[in-house]
């Protein structure tokens, strides 16, 4: 028995020092990234072109107090005060928002978009629940963040997060206001300092404008929301690097800018991009009529396609009548010999297909329960922004064109895909088993590719250095497609065309905006 | 003494597909049979698990995207006596999976290659019967580059592990009862894609694979040419996550289940050596995994690498 004992003990004390000599904490790419210190202040940046203000001081910011006022000396002793007892959680909290505002709050729209992209679970009689903004908390909640949806997400926030970046800088620099640590020696600066005036806040700002943008997009997460505002707006004044009147000033200047793109926001006819049971059916007859295959949902029991009508929401780059411009050709015939080459084409892809096929595959699905293709898109436009040390509105600025370009991207490829109605390989040949998740969709032209090409297009505009890295990547993510099987080379050639087409227009607003 | 030989020389290799993707057991790791010394048991198996339902968390449910999903394992096993108190295990299986609805394409490859060493450090008479304890550590590792990060149809999860194993044994005449607990750790595995999100969005590709502890309750017939069990197994993961409402699966979910079996080995008279083996199992009760039901079957042989005297040996046990 003694013998068993002391195995145990052996054994036990074998199995603790594994653990703890390996811990397992997953650390993400930018957990422990230095804090944002700008190259260029861009202190211009009150004159640059703003989205949807018609002037930066649409929005009155009152003038701030004098830094020899009493009302500001007792905001610098909030300050003395809330340094004085920092906790390790208090400076692990300013050590992840100096990183950058604009890339955490983008960071965590995209924690947004994946946590609610799940398709609603159908009803006991095979139809399927419409998630409705009027009851946002009831299953299946508001929203489904599928990609279009997750587009224009992003597209609302960073645009209106750039307006108000703008509007911030021409007050700072109208105010001139330094920040505390410049008035106060005895303020220290717990991160790097900056000749940027500090009033009004630009984190609150940006807390301001995504708080505020929750109400129109994610509704259900106004609360986990506004802990973020509050947590980033006390660290600013804990790390020594504003006042609580910037920090006033700036979150109301934020949800003002908000404001305007919610207004523009409930106009934009994504509130009809549902469509009704009886205008789905449409779809099918006027494909027949037209002596088309129409597309027919792979799913059991079939879904009602996704967003139909989101292809006449109103985009950021252009007007309606150019997403009809942008629109490509038809596909050949799903009965032609080139579609039954195309059709032979994927079966052999899906056949024996190669590991680094199925990782090609994997690594841009961006499916079901991820951020989407314009999530990834801001996954890797971020990480290539955190190098170049932009100042936060330049950040916000090229968020903007980014995402502006994905959501204008996904206009005309949802518009293309149901002004045709195509179908998927699999539906074309049942034996086509494909290596993702089908999308609830028609198939030409690729969403993947089109979201793709547009990325690649204004981000090579903005960091030109990666251009070619950028294009080979958009190229990569069109071919993921058709190596899973669920798209044709015709549906992902087209759409890395129409996508680049749409990036040209986000690149000709980068040239005019004032900022290059 | 003749009830400590009978154990020495009979031998059960038996597969136990628990989870919606393939995981193996070759439950000479998880038995209270030695090989005697200088007898190496080689052996094939064949298992088959499928399930309809699946825990999504705690919810139960069908999907009609996946219908019946199966998969099938064939392995081989071995074991080897270095002395009567140690035997090296190993084993690695072939698996393939497949959904009969929807259009995601099923998997195969080879999966996890596993080396057991089991102890017996002590075995002594106690009562009516005799008591031993084992102990046994595992270590598995992936043998291919198959993909990990496409439940339900991946063919397994992909973490290299680490396990320890306390195993007791009582048999009084024919009748045993076997209890074990195991505690698995498995290391971090590294995903295709640069992001996922479990509770969180984690920005990165690589994913904390919790740890997983298990129970073992067996209780049957065990003589020389004939072995009839009852098994019980609990499975609880040390944390991961629940799967969403009509999300996917993912590696890192906590992966819980309660399966019961039953497990047959019948050696040969005339053919000495010979064993097959048969099984089934049905599981419970579980969470984040397939309701599976599983059968599976085996043939077993022993070369005795003992010079004749040993043979003889064996010979007058029957």
């Amino acid at each position: 028995m003694k013998k068993i004992l002391l195995s145990i003990t052996v054994l036990t004390m074998a199995a603790s020092v594994i653990l703890v000599a390996c811990s397992k904490k997953v650390e993400g790419v930018t957990d422990n990234i230095s804090a944002l210190n700008p190259a260029n202040i861009d202190l211009a940046a009150g004159n640059w072109k703003t989205v949807l203000l018609t002037r930066p001081d649409t929005f009155a910011v009152a003038a701030p107090a004098a830094t020899n006022s009493p009302a500001y000396v007792a905001e610098l002793n909030e300050i003395k005060g809330a340094q004085s007892s920092l906790t390790d959680e208090q400076r692990s909290i300013i050590k992840y928002w100096s990183a950058g505002s604009v890339l955490r709050w983008n960071e965590i729209l995209r924690d947004l978009v994946a946590k609610h992209n799940l398709p609603p679970y159908q009803n006991d009689d095979g139809s399927y629940p419409i998630p409705t903004a009027a009851n946002p908390f009831n299953y299946p909640q508001y929203p489904f963040s599928n990609p279009p949806y997750a587009a224009r997400a992003y597209a609302y926030v960073s645009a209106a997060q750039y307006d108000a970046l703008v509007a911030a800088w021409h007050y700072k620099v109208q105010y001139n206001r330094p920040a505390p640590y410049s008035v106060d020696s005895s303020v220290n600066a717990l991160v790097p300092k900056t000749a940027l005036p500090s009033y009004p806040s630009e984190d609150a700002v940006l807390a301001g404008t995504m708080v505020a943008m929750m109400t129109m997009l994610f509704p259900t997460e106004i609360s986990f929301i506004q802990q973020k505002v509050t947590e980033e707006e006390n660290c600013r004044i804990w790390s020594g690097a504003n006042v609580r009147s910037d920090i006033v000033a700036g979150e109301a200047l934020g949800r003002q800018v908000a404001s305007v793109f919610i207004a523009r926001g409930k106009t934009d006819n994504v509130s009809k991009a549902v469509g009704t049971p009886a205008q789905w059916a449409l779809f099918v007859t006027n494909a027949l009529a037209a002596g088309n295959t129409p597309w027919y949902s792979l799913e059991t029991p079939a879904r009602n396609p996704m967003l139909p009508f989101f292809g006449n929401v109103k985009p950021f780059l252009f007007d309606s009548a150019t997403v009809v411009a942008l629109r490509p050709g038809p596909p050949p015939s799903a009965t032609s010999d080139e579609m039954k080459k195309e059709i032979a084409q994927e079966k052999a892809y899906i056949t024996n297909a190669p590991r680094e096929n199925m990782r090609i595959v994997q690594f841009w699905a961006d499916g079901v329960g991820t951020y989407t293709p314009p999530g990834h898109w801001n996954a890797i436009a971020a990480n290539d922004f955190i190098a170049q040390n932009f100042s936060e509105v330049r950040w916000a600025r090229n968020m903007a064109l980014l995402n502006m370009s994905l959501m204008d991207a996904a206009i005309v490829c949802w518009n293309t895909k149901y002004y045709y109605f195509n179908p998927r390989p699999t539906q074309l040949d049942p034996s086509i088993k494909t290596l993702t998740g089908v999308p609830n969709f028609p198939s030409y032209i690729s969403g993947h590719a089109s979201f793709s090409g547009a990325a690649a297009t204004i981000l090579g505009h903005i960091i030109p250095a990666n251009a070619a890295s950028y294009t080979a990547m958009a190229q990569q993510a069109s071919d993921s497609r058709m190596l899973s099987g669920i798209h044709f080379l015709i549906d992902c050639s087209t759409g890395l065309q129409v996508g680049q087409s749409v990036g040209g227009y986000g690149v000709k607003r980068a040239q005019a905006d004032g900022a290059e | 003494m003749s009830k400590r030989i009978l154990k020495h020389i009979v031998l059960t290799c038996t597969v136990l597909l628990v989870l919606g993707n393939a995981v193996l057991h070759a439950q000479t790791d998880e038995d209270a049979i030695m090989m005697a010394k200088k007898q190496f048991c080689i052996g094939g198996m064949y298992g088959y698990g499928s399930w309809k339902n699946y825990w999504e968390g705690t919810l139960k449910r069908n999907n009609l995207n996946l219908g019946t999903v199966s998969n099938q394992m064939f392995g081989f096993m071995g074991t080897y006596g270095v002395t009567e108190k140690l035997n090296l295990l190993v084993n690695l299986p072939y698996v393939t999976t497949k959904a009969t609805a929807g259009t995601l394409h099923g998997q195969h490859g080879l999966q996890d290659a596993s080396l057991w060493v089991k102890w017996l450090p002590l075995e002594k008479d106690l009562g009516n019967g005799t008591f031993s304890a084992y102990l046994i550590g595992g270590f598995s590792f992936p043998t291919t580059n198959y993909i990990a990060d496409y439940l339900p149809l991946s063919i397994g999860l992909h973490s290299t592990n680490l396990s320890g194993r306390l195993l007791l044994d009582y048999q009084v005449g024919r009748f045993f009862t076997t209890v074990s607990g195991t505690y698995v750790y498995r290391n971090n595995i590294t995903i295709d894609r640069p992001a996922y999100y479990t509770t969180e969005q984690i920005n990165s590709n690589k994913v904390d694979m919790p740890d997983v502890a298990t129970e073992q309750l067996r209780i049957g017939y065990r003589s020389s040419y004939l072995i009839a069990e009852a098994i019980a197994t609990n499975m609880n993961t040390l944390g991961g996550f629940d799967i969403r409402r009509n999300d996917m699966p993912f590696p890192s979910n906590k992966m819980n289940a309660t399966t019961v079996g039953v497990n047959v080995k019948y050696t040969l008279k005339k053919v000495a050596g010979l064993s097959f083996i048969g099984g089934g199992g049905y599981t419970v009760a579980g969470r984040n995994v397939g309701q599976s039901t599983m059968f599976n079957a085996g043939v077993f042989y022993i070369l005795d690498f003992n010079h004749s005297e040993k043979k003889s040996d064996r010979a007058t046990k029957k």
